[in-house]
């Protein structure tokens, strides 16, 4: 851990609660630029409110998220600029079904950056060229599969060139003989330098791409350590357990 | 007994004709400008404002759950009263008022219904992106939504047809006043037939072009 040393986000004692419930209970965290962090842990944990609250998709009930210095602040127009700095990869994909396979990459750059549209356009086949998919620009979503979705929703976020990018469980909705191809492309990104924090149910892939695992439980990071230390070595109970039921 | 209906149609055909006319334009003003209105009610509506969209509420149940005859004689007597201004203006518009009214809070329901019919993982999406709340609603939500709309919109105005129908009360001219026009005439049952077959054509006719536009719209999805 000790080769990175730019922040890229932190969290300072980060809380959100939904109506009574509890869900993150304190967590400060930073996530250094070149880093690669892996988050784990039980259904229900706070994974994914975590991962939301980082580009604001969820707002905090209380503590602060800092990107690149500057304070989020989900009701300061300044975010969007912000979170064009902030990839994010959904578990269900949410490619934009009304728009071609080119368009749902050109999009967001047109549009809030003035990207020129033969930029743009050139851009994107590039990208479609990284993930094998140069031959479905023209095509809607509906004729994609699954992976190819995910591997759109890729890119499209990578068409901002973002600082960061965020992935919530990005293979859980695949069938299984998808998954390979989607781990592929996120490693890739990670290997190319590419910060990222990945929410992810499969733990031999975190093995293998992450520098820092986190292990989120019941609202707090229970653990964190190296890939080999917690995996390996785990010392909390709970990590213990979920790993023994998970493996 | 009287005259056969036939007869009648034949006679008084330009009446019905011109009954016919009038019933399509106030049901077109109603739904076209009432869809505008009803646009910004569905705005109010979703606005983060509890205040705002409060008023939308108010607004929508007001207007959904009290006759519309009654909307039309309280805006007949009443508008002029409290607008002074519209004393000059024909009796027409007070009629219109509240058809356009009453269309918009339906309006309204049906926009909200059709946005949030859009799954919610668009906007995150859009949002993550770093898109503006405007683009992503007209460029990412609303374009997914007008599927929705545009059939919903299209049997609103088949239900405005039939709801004009009360405008013939206030002496607007339409379908529905041909029968106090043919009353003078000793014509008491021979005129509603005909009027209800009128009717009756076109919310069929309606119905089947709007079907046969929903296919349209389901297969290329
Ligand atoms: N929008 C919401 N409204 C109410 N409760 C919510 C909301 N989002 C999440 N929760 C609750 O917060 C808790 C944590 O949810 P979260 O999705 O962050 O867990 P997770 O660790 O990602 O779980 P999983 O592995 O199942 O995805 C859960 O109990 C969940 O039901
Ligand atoms: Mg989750």
């Amino acid at each position: 851990m000790t080769e990175f040393n730019e922040v890229l986000i932190e969290t300072v004692n980060l809380k959100k609660n939904f109506g009574d419930l509890q869900v993150l209970k304190g967590i400060s965290e930073k996530i250094y630029k070149g880093e690669v962090v892996a988050v784990i842990g039980p259904s229900g944990g706070g994974k994914s409110t975590f991962l939301r609250c980082l580009n604001m998709l969820e707002e905090p009930t209380d503590g602060q998220v800092i990107f690149e210095g500057n304070v989020l602040d989900a009701k300061s127009t300044d975010l969007n600029l912000h979170r064009q700095k902030i990839g994010m990869v959904f578990q269900q994909f949410n490619v934009f079904p009304h728009l071609t396979v080119l368009d749902n990459i050109t999009i967001a750059p047109t549009l809030e950056k003035k990207v020129p549209k033969a930029d743009a356009e050139a851009e994107a086949m590039q990208l479609l060229e990284t993930v094998g998919m140069a031959d479905k620009a023209k095509e809607y979503p509906r004729k994609l599969s699954g992976g190819q979705k995910q591997r759109l929703a890729i890119v499209r976020a990578m068409a901002m060139h973002p600082d960061v990018m965020l992935f919530d469980e990005p293979t859980s909705a695949l069938d299984p003989e998808m998954v390979k191809g989607v781990l592929e492309v996120i490693q890739k990104l990670a290997e190319s330098g590419m910060t990222c924090v990945i929410v992810t149910h499969e733990m031999g892939f975190a093995k293998q791409v992450a520098d820092r695992v986190l292990f989120i439980d019941d609202g707090i990071v229970a653990e964190e350590g190296t890939p080999e230390q917690l995996f390996d070595h785990p010392q909390n109970p709970r990590t213990q357990e979920f790993l023994s039921q998970i493996l | 007994m009287g005259p056969g209906i036939l007869e009648v149609l034949f006679e008084y055909w330009p009446i019905f004709l011109k009954g016919l006319v009038g019933t399509l334009k106030y049901a077109f003003i109603a739904v076209s400008l009432g869809s505008i209105l009803g646009a910004l009610i569905a705005l109010l509506n979703l606005s983060k404002s509890k205040i705002l969209s409060a008023i939308a509420v108010v607004y929508v149940n007001v207007l959904r759950g009290t006759p519309l005859l009654v909307q039309m004689y309280i805006a007949y007597f009443f508008l002029p009263i409290a607008i002074p201004a519209l004393n000059s203006v024909s009796k027409e518009v007070y009629v219109l008022i509240a058809l356009i009214m009453n269309s918009s809070a339906y309006v309204s329901e049906i926009i909200r219904g059709g946005i949030n019919s859009v799954d919610k993982g668009q906007t995150e999406a859009a949002r993550s992106l770093g898109m503006t709340a405007k683009n992503t609603m007209t460029k990412i939500i609303l374009p997914q939504a007008i599927k929705n709309i545009l059939p919903a919109l299209a049997n609103e105005y088949i239900a405005m047809i039939k709801e004009t129908s009360l405008a013939g009360t206030f002496m607007l001219y339409e379908l529905m006043y041909t029968r106090t026009i043919l009353a003078n005439k000793y014509l008491s049952w021979q005129p509603m037939f005909i009027i209800a077959g009128i009717y009756l054509m076109c919310t069929l006719g309606l119905t089947y072009v709007v079907q046969k536009l929903e296919k349209r719209f389901s297969v290329s999805d």
